[in-house]
């Protein structure tokens, strides 16, 4: 595409397939017991 | 729905369902703007309307060339029937499965000491005071609260626990205990403990360090910047700074740990409202993992932070990520926790829903074993959950937890960061509106922003 970079190839709706496990961190972590940070987390399931 | 803005000189634009982030010209900018002006944004189908090419040449036409217009829009075209751009939000019917669930505990804030060594005076706990009422966690407690969290995890074999305080290492020999008996329970139960532990580092020295580089998978240490910064801030009670004995130990276990599986954590206020300098600072010691997070406190606090103090703070969230850009291309790079984003792996969409998990799969228990949603609201008995000895006695506050979410605010409904915030942090939307089904708004603005700036380092980073 000429107009576009997309920077990612995975989307979320796609991890409504396999998603769910529950096994990734609880997302207000020990850095910041003050502030969500759902976004920085890894999926565990791909670890 | 779609977020784009311009930061640092590139046009990102992101489909906020799908997570799908796209780097596009100022044509390709101006058409998705363009296009997304309306009331609905438009589905695949429309987009080969000749009506919708001809409305946009209509409309840009003086900055640019029908040719240019039009392959703009076919790229927006195969973007939109990608489901990459303008998804539809289909999520929220997952929301009554999400409530549904049974309440599956899966980590644990241990108060191991309500004392400290340090009078900070932001302290959540009246600078380390604790109202008084001073305790150390003792091992029989900490065990009940590990076989709470074992026998309440339900088939979750990772599970978390915190060792938080007031300061930990005033209790450590109940730490260490602790460990231990996590460690043989994970074996007879198939578990696996991920240990955590927030310290100030006073009491720090070689064998405490050898303990944690053993057994903590991750280590935050509270640093809150430049000495006069941190000192102000983190005196000892005898109103002494603490920058100079804590910063050599600090990094000596930094450097223990590789630089990795640690953070220097420190909190910005009012006064060090240039914190972008706290974190190059960092950097100058050594440290490569680091955050610096805005102070919660009453709108009274000479420190806390005002709707003014705003435009500051997102000049120097705007600065510190081009001076990290900057860095990385230098070799000199750092992680800075609120930029941390992971745009293929990161949580799936059950997660992003779910939020903090405050209340329902994390709790914080007490030195003498209550249980609270989180470590902000130790102390409030409206929070009271029960405790380790008798499990959950008001489910009725993990279904309340359990029901806040992105679609029920109202203002997290239309925000584009809802998946990434998840709704954001309960405590604080407690303190600030006197209940949790709300946002504390000068939390949510920064969060924006940070997301924002997180996403465009990745953008900067790619090219």
């Amino acid at each position: 595409m000429k107009h576009v970079k997309t920077l990612n190839t995975q989307t979320m709706n796609n991890s409504l397939k396999k998603g769910g496990c529950g096994e990734c961190q609880t997302s207000c972590q020990s850095a910041c017991k003050t502030s969500c940070t759902v976004g920085n987390q890894t999926c565990e399931q791909k670890k | 729905m779609i977020h784009q803005y311009q930061n640092n000189g590139y046009n990102i634009v992101l489909d906020v369902v799908s997570g799908a982030v796209h780097v596009v010209d100022e044509l390709c900018y101006d058409v998705i703007a363009a296009l997304s002006g309306g009331v609905k944004e438009p589905a695949a189908a429309e987009l080969r309307d000749p009506e919708v090419l001809e409305e946009l040449v209509q409309k840009l036409g003086g900055s640019y060339g029908e040719d240019d217009i039009k392959d703009a829009l076919a790229d927006v075209t195969e973007l939109t029937e990608a489901g990459q751009l303008f998804v539809e939000d289909t999520y929220e019917s997952m929301i009554s499965e999400v409530k549904k669930c049974k309440t599956v505990v899966k980590a644990l804030c241990l108060h191991i000491a309500h004392d400290c060594n340090l009078a900070c005076r932001y302290c959540f706990a009246e600078e380390g005071e604790y109202h008084g009422r001073r305790a150390m966690m003792s091992f029989e407690v900490g065990k009940k609260a590990l076989d709470f969290l074992i026998a309440n995890s339900g088939s979750r074999r990772n599970l978390e626990v915190d060792f938080f305080g007031g300061e930990p290492l005033m209790n450590w020999q109940v730490v260490k205990d602790l460990v231990a008996y996590g460690r043989q329970q994970e074996k007879l139960h198939d578990k696996h403990f991920r240990f955590t532990v927030t310290t100030n580092g006073v009491l720090l020295n070689d064998e405490i360090q050898e303990f944690i580089n053993q057994e903590m998978d991750n280590v935050v240490l509270s640093l809150d910047g430049r000495r006069e910064v941190n000192d102000h801030m983190r005196p000892f009670r005898n109103g002494k700074g603490s920058y100079d004995l804590i910063v050599p130990k600090f990094q000596k276990l930094a450097d223990s740990r590789n630089q990795e599986k640690y953070y220097i954590r420190g909190t910005f206020t009012r006064e060090n409202l240039d914190f972008s300098e706290d974190i190059l600072h960092f950097a100058d010691l050594g440290f490569t993992q680091m955050s610096i997070e805005p102070v919660v406190g009453d709108a009274s606090d000479p420190y806390a932070i005002r709707e003014e103090d705003l435009p500051k703070i997102m000049e120097e969230y705007d600065k510190l990520a081009r001076v990290m850009i900057q860095r990385e291309k230098e070799g000199k790079g750092f992680q800075f926790f609120h930029f941390m984003i992971d745009l293929d792996g990161g949580p799936c969409v059950a997660k992003r829903l779910s939020g903090c998990g405050s209340g329902t799969e994390y709790l914080a228990v007490t030195p003498w074993g209550d249980l609270y949603p989180c470590h902000q609201f130790v102390g409030q008995e409206e929070f009271l959950m029960g405790n380790v000895e008798d499990g959950i006695i008001k489910p009725e506050i993990a279904d309340d937890f359990r029901s806040c979410n992105v679609y029920s605010k109202e203002k997290c409904r239309d925000c584009f960061a809802k998946f990434y915030c998840s709704g954001g942090c309960m405590a604080n939307a407690y303190h600030f509106h006197g209940t949790i089904h709300d946002t504390y708004d000068i939390g949510c603005k920064m969060q924006r922003k940070r997301v924002e700036c997180a996403i465009m380092i990745k953008a900067a980073l790619a090219e």
